[in-house]
């Protein structure tokens, strides 16, 4: 084996800068690379939200005309979605799973970079549809025909470029489970996992389970639009909402597949600054498994209103309320391990309570459309989007940003500025409200979504909403500021156990990570698991 | 456990490969948005380099892995990595067929009996909209899109192309057998037969679309029927294609003495991804033609 | 164009005017108000029930959430470090993880039984009175009578309802008329987006069945304060119903997106008293023989230059 020390040893040294990068192997760079593509599409996906906001500032068309503002709005959901949310778990996925499992690195690097690679041409493909005759697709980011049909060039490139997203994230998950479930280091059973690698392994399921429906969805569409089938006419036999439902089956798990990996970074941060172990960590587990298999039978709450028959409603409805239980079970556990903790709230932390805050009201919200007479009044209203928002931007995006600011001292091995930090978590937090909890009333009062230009009465609370939201991206910008200072210029040198209390294989390794995490297999010590103790 | 006999992790150089792979897959599909948006020439061109892109990296990435296994570099370890990965892969496979077959049984189970004037729902969109046409299986709706068509029986063709695969997938579990017990005469004969047979199942699906198009009228544009007809039976052909190809790659392997008794992961990758095939054509047999 | 519409407005309209005193009063109560926070009651029965249900499923939520971030907020100053907290050890309790799984398990039954009956009614559009096929296009709507107290309507025109002429001057981009300027003469509403060229009109205290359908898109057709809301799938007819005892202006809008201007697709349905919708409709049915011109002008949906957005 001395052949791969060296092959390990030689890596770490002179390695030129386009072997690093394009032809890695390595977990550690590959999540990189994953990070800093999804904070760049956060920018881009973000800009057009500006633009979104700054249309609907007052009544009347003042920026774009309608088209384009139905290109930016469906062109915004595609990239937060599949462009910033997606591959930033995965890059978190990449930097900490081998290392919480005590492994060197994924269990199929090759594969691990392709799957990356693939990404940035996806999301080439897609862009590109801006400069195109007819513009870029312009029917949500549901993309349902026969609407989007009406599109010009954009609908193969986004087709195909939906299929490359899909491929992408299927051999990544198919990765990160082969690592998970052969890498972990002897003595490390799947129960003793930290919850963010359980929460990924579940997560990969639900994505190799839906990515290729949606692939399929599209493939359909492709087919419509180029090759003469007739799937979605039903002068032909057959039905625009047929697409509905394929959509939604994946629709729906891909949601979950958003917010699972939140819920593991949460559950790694909250016991590690309540200074107490994680409160129920198998029923953690089997929420997390449970919630899987509800969000395969819960699509059909997206479509409430297309006229499904009356058995069908009130099954979705039960189905999908029944998710709230053990989505529940999670945030009162979190509640819990906090109680008669030893709190102490750095950055990370802050970050996860806001978490918890918004993720609820954005559930509670959820539980409230999952009633199918209510949901007569919210459907495709502000409503919705202040729902999804809070359990996307408040949630999703939250846990990230908590996970970068838990473990960017372990990948850089420097302290971020805790001043800057805390700015960007107070403004943020203030700020989001500001911009999204004003789109209930909206919703409420009737405002459809997707519409650039709306009735005076909604003047008040959209103006409020953009100045949330211009208040809310400006804070980004502190974002950059404190992940580019921590890189190059901190000079605060950050410990091994990069915070005191922080167990975990992880912390084991010195600050910054070395090359390879594990070369050989460590020695787990059961009083010293993420989540606690569980020796007695 | 497997990680038990890995005392020393094993993880492979960089290499060149995936990226080489995306470009390949980039301009491959690039290229057929061209083309589709009907811009021809530069369509195919960017297309083809695409196709021959990713054509050349296999041959690279899977040359380069299978000399390093036969260095012996790789551990078990490894090798349940790779197994893993084939498995979930061909999982991800199922679930894109699950659409299709999800899509059909909408439309046969909802959709046709309303456009009939089936349930309340029927009786309205039926009476206001399609007045007349009354719900059959197969069918291309009520406006007989693609005109009027005969849809193939099952018990010609497809049956015969059922035994063929079923037969198939025996013989390459037959071919795997003589390869555990080191029988390569037999290995190389029956993993042949398993060969032609997919070969032959192609060649009749190729007959049976010919006919279809020349003498029944049934087309990708004959409604709803035609429609999840073609997709079905097309991806799958598709992917037998695919299986037959990676079987002869597999044959040329054996007859080049590569695997051995303990070592033959790709061998059974493939006859996994047969078995695969065969079960989807036995729903197809079932739900598309049968039915 | 203008001119004609005009004409047939005052024509449609013309009756209904009469009752205008009577409409203000309602009719500002239903529309949208800025600074609105909740939902509104609406004016028919399913609408109230579901605003109770509404507001049962949103203080559920209130008083969880208060007792979730309460329970939290009071560990968060009480077991803080620099208060020298010392961590407990436990991490499992049965009797607590068991009851805050059952309890909102009840809570959720609780919520999902009354929206099941609600659900029911909502879906029985039997015994209706009068019915009307609604058809949504690229980016009007249409409005045909097909049946009234059992009997087949014929001679009342095809309604092509498409968005009010000032309010589309208003919402062109770098158009010089403000939104706040456009105004409903009757109700001094602020109309913008709001209002039609030529409302559906229906008669108070008689359960409407509407037949949801579209020609090219998927469109939506929803009055929130009938809570009476449908996708319009082409090719497929959804139906839904009901049932409005305040004559009055209601006013909705296209939901589901359908292109550029699903923004300008709004949804004005005209309730008169009965007789007076009546009278309406008898003189339907006469001027429909005379003066066909007008009605063929109308009849072809004129679709607004793409140029003009
Ligand atoms: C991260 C993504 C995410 C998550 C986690 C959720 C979570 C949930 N969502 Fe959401 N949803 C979206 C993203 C998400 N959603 C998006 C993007 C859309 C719009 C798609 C589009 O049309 O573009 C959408 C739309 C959407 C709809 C369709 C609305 C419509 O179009 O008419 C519905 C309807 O039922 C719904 C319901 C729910 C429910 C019940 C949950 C539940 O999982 C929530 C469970 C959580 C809680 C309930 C809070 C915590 C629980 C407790 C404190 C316990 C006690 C609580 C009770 C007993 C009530 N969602
Ligand atoms: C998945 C995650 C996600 C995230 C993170 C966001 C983030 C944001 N979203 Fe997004 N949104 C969706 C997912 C998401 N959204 C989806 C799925 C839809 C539905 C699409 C559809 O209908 O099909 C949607 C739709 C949607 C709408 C409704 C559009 C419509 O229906 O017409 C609106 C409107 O306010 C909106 C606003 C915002 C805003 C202001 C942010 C902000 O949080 C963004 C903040 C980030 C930045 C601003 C970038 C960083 C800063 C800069 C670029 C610097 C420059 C800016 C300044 C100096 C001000 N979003
Ligand atoms: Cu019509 Cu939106
Ligand atoms: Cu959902």
């Amino acid at each position: 084996m001395s052949s791969t020390a060296q092959a390990i040893h030689h890596e770490e040294h002179h390695q030129g800068f386009f072997e690093r990068w394009f032809m890695s192997t390595n977990h550690k760079d590959i999540g990189t690379l994953y990070l800093s593509f999804s904070f760049l599409m956060l920018f881009v996906g973000g800009s057009m939200a500006m633009l979104i906001r700054g249309e609907l500032f007052e009544p009347g068309l003042q920026l774009i005309q309608p088209y384009f503002f139905n290109e930016l709005t469906a062109m915004h959901g595609l990239i937060m979605i599949f462009g910033v949310i997606m591959p930033s778990f995965v890059g978190l996925a990449n930097w900490m799973i081998p290392m919480q499992i005590g492994a060197p690195d994924m269990a199929l690097p090759r594969l691990n970079n392709l799957s990356f690679w693939i990404l940035p041409f996806a999301f080439v493909l897609l862009l590109s549809t801006f400069f195109m005759p007819g513009g870029a697709p312009a029917a949500g980011w549901t993309m349902y025909p026969p609407l989007v049909l009406q599109g010009g060039d954009a609908i193969a490139f986004m087709i195909f470029a939906i299929h490359l997203m899909g491929i992408s994230s299927i051999l990544g998950s198919i990765n990160i489970i082969a690592t998970i479930l052969n890498l972990r280091a002897p003595g490390l059973d799947l129960l003793k996992m930290p919850m963010f690698c359980w929460s990924w392994l579940i997560t990969s399921f639900l994505v190799i389970a839906v990515m290729p429906v949606l692939a399929g969805a599209v493939t359909m569409m492709l087919f419509d639009r180029f090759f003469g089938t007739n799937f979605f006419n039903a002068a032909a036999g057959g039905d625009p909402v047929m697409y509905q439902h394929v959509f939604w089956f994946f629709g729906h798990p891909e949601v979950y597949i958003m917010i699972l990996p939140a819920f593991g970074i949460i559950s790694e941060i909250v016991p590690t600054f309540s200074r107490k172990p994680l409160f129920g960590y198998k029923a953690m587990v089997y929420a997390i498994a449970c919630i899987a298999f509800l969000s395969f039978i819960v699509w059909s709450h997206h479509m409430f209103t297309v006229g499904l028959p009356l058995g069908a409603e009130v099954f979705f409805m039960f189905s999908t309320m029944l998710i709230a239980v053990p989505t529940g079970v999670k945030i009162f556990n979190w509640v819990t391990t906090m109680w008669k903790g030893s709190l102490s709230f750095e950055v990370p932390m802050l970050w996860a309570i806001a978490f918890i805050v918004l993720f609820s009201i954005g559930g509670f919200s959820g539980v409230m459309m999952a009633l199918v007479p209510a949901d007569f009044q919210y459907n495709q209203t502000y409503f919705i989007v202040a729902h999804f928002h809070y359990v996307l931007v408040g949630g999703a995006l939250f846990a990230i940003i908590a996970g970068v600011y838990y473990w960017l001292p372990k990948w850089t091995g420097n302290m971020y500025s805790d001043f800057w930090a805390k700015l960007h978590f107070w403004s943020s937090t203030i700020s989001v409200n500001v911009l999204f909890f004003p789109q209930h009333f909206l919703g409420l009062a009737g405002m459809p979504r997707r519409i650039p230009d709306y009735n005076v009465a909604f003047a008040d609370w959209n103006m409020v909403s953009s100045i949330g939201g211009f208040w809310f991206g400006a804070t980004q910008l502190i974002f950059v500021g404190v992940v580019i200072h921590c890189i190059f210029f901190s000079k605060h040198k950050a410990a091994s156990r990069g915070w005191e209390h922080a167990y975990g294989l992880e912390w084991t390794l010195p600050s910054p990570a070395p090359h390879h995490s594990f070369t050989v297999p460590p020695v787990i010590d059961d009083t010293k698991l993420a989540h606690g103790d569980i020796s007695h | 456990m497997s990680q038990l006999d890995a005392n020393v992790y094993y993880v492979p150089h960089s290499s060149r490969w995936p990226i080489i792979a995306v470009i390949g897959m980039f301009l491959f599909m690039a290229g057929a948005a061209i083309w589709l948006n009907g811009y021809d020439g530069p369509g195919q061109i960017v297309l083809t380099i695409g196709a021959l892109t990713i054509i050349g990296m296999m041959f690279g990435w899977f040359g380069n892995v299978i000399r390093e296994s036969m260095k012996g570099i790789f551990n078990g370890q490894v090798d349940t990595s790779f197994r893993m990965g084939m498995m979930w892969f061909i999982v991800s496979e199922v679930f894109f067929f699950a659409a299709f077959f999800g899509g059909l049984f909408y439309i046969r189970t909802f959709v046709v009996p309303w456009l009939g004037g089936a349930g309340d729902k029927g009786i309205i969109t039926n009476g206001f909209i399609w007045q007349g046409f009354s719900a059959a299986w197969p069918t291309n709706g009520p406006d007989s899109v693609g005109g009027s068509f005969i849809a193939t029986s099952p018990w010609g063709i497809p049956l015969i192309n059922t035994l063929l695969l079923l037969s198939s997938s025996i013989t390459v579990t037959i071919a795997h057998h003589a390869l555990r017990a080191g029988n390569r005469k037999r290995l190389i004969g029956f993993l042949g037969l398993t060969i032609l047979l997919g070969a032959t199942f192609l060649g009749l699906q190729a007959h049976e679309y010919w006919e279809s198009y020349a003498h029944l009228n049934m087309t990708l544009h004959s409604g709803i029927y035609g429609a999840t007809f073609y997709i079905l039976t097309g991806f799958h052909g598709l992917h037998v294609t695919l299986g037959t190809i990676m079987l002869i790659v597999m044959w040329l392997r054996c007859a080049r003495g590569h695997f051995d008794r303990e070592h033959h992961f790709a061998f059974e990758a493939v006859s996994w991804y047969w078995h695969f095939v065969d079960v989807i054509w036995l729903c197809l047999f079932l739900f598309v033609y049968i039915l | 164009m203008t001119t004609i519409s005009s004409n047939c407005k005052r024509r449609i309209v013309g009756a209904g005017a009469a009752s205008g005193a009577l409409l203000v009063s309602m009719a500002a109560a239903a529309d949208p108000r800025p600074w609105q926070l909740n939902l509104d009651k609406g004016v028919t029965p399913i609408s109230q029930q579901i605003w109770n249900l509404h507001m049962a499923a949103l203080w559920v939520c209130v008083v969880l959430g208060i007792l979730v971030f309460g329970a939290m907020f009071i560990a968060i100053f009480r077991f803080r470090r620099s208060k020298g907290a010392v961590a407990a050890t436990w991490s499992h309790n049965t009797l607590l993880e068991v009851a805050w799984t059952v309890v909102p398990v009840l809570i959720l039954i609780g919520l999902a039984t009354p929206a099941t009956i609600l659900t029911r009614e909502m879906y029985n559009a039997t015994d209706s009175q009068m019915t009307v096929k609604v058809t949504g296009y690229q980016w009007l709507w249409r409005y045909d009578y097909i049946s009234y107290d059992g009997k087949p309507i014929t001679k009342v025109p095809t309604v092509w309802s498409r968005l009010a002429w000032d309010s589309n001057t208003a919402r062109q981009l770098g158009s010089t008329v403000s939104p706040w300027s456009v105004v409903d003469k009757q109700t001094g509403f602020h109309d913008y987006l709001l209002d039609v060229t030529h409302p559906l009109v229906i008669p108070a205290g008689v359960k409407v069945r509407f037949l949801i359908t579209a020609d090219d898109v998927i469109h939506g057709w929803w009055v929130p304060d009938f809570a009476t809301k449908r996708d319009a799938i082409p090719g497929i007819m959804n139906d839904s119903w009901t049932k409005v005892d305040k004559p009055g202006i209601y006013r909705g809008q296209c939901y589901v997106l359908c292109g550029q201007d699903h923004s300008a697709m709004p949804i004005v349905v005209k309730v008169l008293p009965k007789d007076q919708f009546n009278a309406w409709l008898a003189e339907q049915e006469s001027a429909a023989t005379l003066d066909k011109a007008a009605r063929t002008a109308q009849a072809a949906p004129q679709k607004p230059d793409p140029a003009k957005g």
